[in-house]
């Protein structure tokens, strides 16, 4: 599992990409991904390309993120899902707070 | 005298030496660099002195009358127990074999003679390190030894707690519910509750807390008390739906949640009414054709949304007796085997096919499940409720002993719930708790609260909103009836339904008159009441159990007003 972030050169987009695991285990780091940055994004990406495994506590930290985001005004991308993660964000039906595809 | 490092803190250090001489050097030298001494000259002594002085460090001879420092070493080492106590050795030994027995009796390090001051400093504070390491190492093991009994024993309190809370409905005591859930099931989080209303429809929740252990249990408190305090007094699932998602919101964290799945079984209307939120699908088994109707789950888990976004809209399916749905949590289709690979929806169908023995299906998927994985997982929750006839009608509440002296028995009161009410509130509740002030309707709040619900949803779907019982003839009508009910529902603008109670004394006891009026266009009350019964299967079956239930039922204003008798004798 690891968790890397990088910033646009305009400083308005954060992309958040985790490889492997995305559960409890990446709790710390996915938190520190977004929280060290001063300056507050407008849009956050979370790209899920490598991800092979999401649990529900990976659920919760997404919704972590949309609070830190604005909550209700966040604009949260999750992006390259595969068909496993899919099927977990399709089932909790997190399309209906994050911009899914 | 200069020494590299001087020891941070002044040791009792055990000096056993044989040589007088060579005893009284070596003493002078560890004085001079600030420790306690303590001496001995033979092993036997070197055991006492360390049982009785418990001296941190000890210099050995090897070679000593009486007992030589090799055994003076193992007693040593077996009085210190779990402490480190560093026995470093003195020897003019040469042979490796020699040193090698040091060591191996429980020594540290050895030191040849003659003696190095020097050395002999380095060596003293390198084992006190060593020392210090093993004693902090000891302290944090104890530590966290205590925190995880502690730990345990918090996690028995609370399942202890939670076990009276969550099992005080009928999920034992109901002959048509089977569940299966693994013994540490609550502490990943899932909660089963099963509850029945009044009217005797039952209520079910299958839940699954994000997170595991207390934080899961410590949610499932607040929503089991929701589940069945709002249940036994006659609330919906919508009404249920709202207060648990509102609860959790306001007192779970942002990342924790429950998926739930909650559903209303009816064996009197025959349907099943299903809010399925973040759980994998369900199923209503049609038994008699073999179907598996999914449940799916069409919204975001409860505590995530606030009561504003909250969506609170149901599935009604219809199901005929013996008909069964079945629940299970992502334990099951989330089992992985060897290979990473998941259980999964396809496999979990394939045992639904080779299925033969309904009342066996929980059996077929833990073998399939353990021939797949190889062992059973701990956290797999799976229930199935069968729709049975004759759930009989319960009196709710306590029946109090004061005889009724002090109820209400000579009073009228009238209510007007207009279009923004029809919408949003369900007055049924709250009507009930009114009506049983009256002690002699206690014992029948059962049938009180069934014939309410019917004529109200009669007077709210036929009269206000229009709607024609006649759909609801066939499967695909029965949910096109539903989808207009929400549709017609959300645009209301106009229209009411009155509640008139009356209540009198009589020479028996008393007599409650109830009397609804709605706003419909009403309807040709004789024609409706000759319909064949067996005709309509999925419709028409209020007004016979309102026939059966009440003492007396009339119509009046072309089917806009209906009045229904209660009588009661006195009470012993």
């Amino acid at each position: 599992m690891s968790v890397e972030s990088e910033v646009s050169l305009d400083g308005k987009k954060l992309t958040i990409a985790i490889k492997g695991r995305f559960d409890f285990g990446s709790h710390q780091t996915f938190r520190d991904a977004y929280e060290r940055y001063y300056k507050v994004p407008e849009l956050y990406v979370v790209d899920l390309k490598e991800t092979t495994y999401m649990d529900s506590s990976a659920l919760g930290m997404l919704l972590l993120l949309r609070d830190h985001a604005g909550g209700e005004e966040a604009q949260v991308q999750v992006i390259n899902s595969n068909s496993d993660v899919r099927k977990i964000l399709a089932i909790s039906n997190f399309d209906k707070l994050f911009d899914i595809n | 005298m200069s020494t590299l490092a001087p020891a941070p803190e002044a040791l009792t250090i055990l000096i056993a030496e044989d040589s007088a001489t060579d005893l009284l050097l070596l003493s002078t030298i560890v004085r001079r660099q600030g420790h306690r001494v303590l001496t001995a000259s033979n092993g036997e002594e070197a055991v006492e002195v360390f049982a009785r002085e418990r001296p941190q460090l000890v210099l050995m001879d090897a070679l000593m009358p009486v007992m030589d420092g090799f055994g003076a070493a193992r007693w040593i080492k077996q009085l210190a127990g779990e402490e480190l106590v560093p026995i470093i050795f003195l020897t003019s030994l040469r042979e490796s074999a020699a040193l090698a027995e040091c060591l191996d009796a429980g020594g540290d390090d050895f030191l040849p003679k003659p003696y190095n001051p020097l050395i002999l400093a380095a060596k003293i504070n390198a084992m006190d390190r060593l020392r210090r390491l093993q004693a902090t190492v000891l302290q944090q093991r104890d530590q966290i030894a205590r925190h995880h009994d502690y730990l345990l024993h918090e996690q028995r309190v609370a399942k202890a707690v939670f076990d009276k809370v969550a099992h005080s409905g009928c999920i034992n005591a109901a002959p048509n519910i089977r569940y299966l859930q693994s013994p540490y099931a609550l502490f990943n989080g899932d909660l089963l509750l099963a509850a029945y209303t009044p009217s005797g429809d039952m209520h079910v929740l299958l839940g699954d807390f994000t997170g595991h252990g207390l934080p899961a249990a410590v949610g499932a408190m607040p929503l089991a008390e929701v589940f069945y305090g709002m249940s036994a007094k006659g609330y919906g699932l919508v009404q249920i739906l709202r207060e648990m998602n509102a609860k959790l919101k306001r007192i779970l964290p942002v990342d924790m949640f429950c998926c739930a799945t909650l559903l209303c079984l009816s064996t009197q209307r025959r349907v099943v009414e299903v809010w399925n939120g973040g759980m994998p699908d369900g199923y209503v088994h049609d038994i008699a054709s073999g179907k598996r109707t999914p449940l799916q789950s069409r919204h975001l888990p409860l505590g995530v949304l606030s009561a504003q976004a909250f969506d609170d809209r149901t599935e009604v399916w219809p199901m005929a007796l013996g008909d069964r749905v079945f629940l299970l949590s992502d334990g099951v289709l989330d089992t992985a085997d060897a290979n990473d690979q998941l259980f999964g929806a396809v496999r979990l169908h394939q045992v639904f096919a080779a299925n033969r023995d309904p009342d066996r299906l929980f059996e077929d998927i833990e073998k399939a499940l353990a021939a797949f994985r190889g062992e059973a997982r701990d956290d797999v929750s799976m229930v199935e409720i069968t729709l049975q006839p004759g759930q009989s009608l319960r009196a709710t509440g306590p029946l109090y002993a004061d005889s009724g002296q002090s109820c209400p028995l000579d009073w009228a009161v009238s209510f007007e719930f207009r279009a923004e009410t029809l919408k949003r509130y369900n007055p049924l509740p709250y009507l009930l708790q009114l009506l049983l002030e009256i002690h002699g309707l206690r014992e029948q709040s059962g049938a009180l609260y069934s014939v309410m619900a019917e004529l109200y949803s009669n007077a709210l779907e036929h009269g206000v909103l229009g709607l024609d019982s006649r759909l609801k003839r066939n499967a695909q009508g029965f949910a096109e009836y539903y989808r207009q009910r929400n549709e017609r529902l959300a645009q209301l603008n106009s229209g009411f339904v009155r509640v008139h109670v009356q209540v009198v004394p009589t020479e028996a006891g008393g007599k409650m008159s109830l009397r609804l009026e709605d706003s419909g266009p009403g309807f040709d009350v004789e024609q409706v009441l000759a319909r064949p019964l067996d005709i309509d299967r999925l419709s028409g079956r209020g007004l016979s159990l309102v026939r059966q239930l009440s003492s007396e039922v009339r119509w009046s204003d072309g089917g806009r007003s209906v009045c229904v008798e209660f009588c009661w004798g006195a009470l012993a």
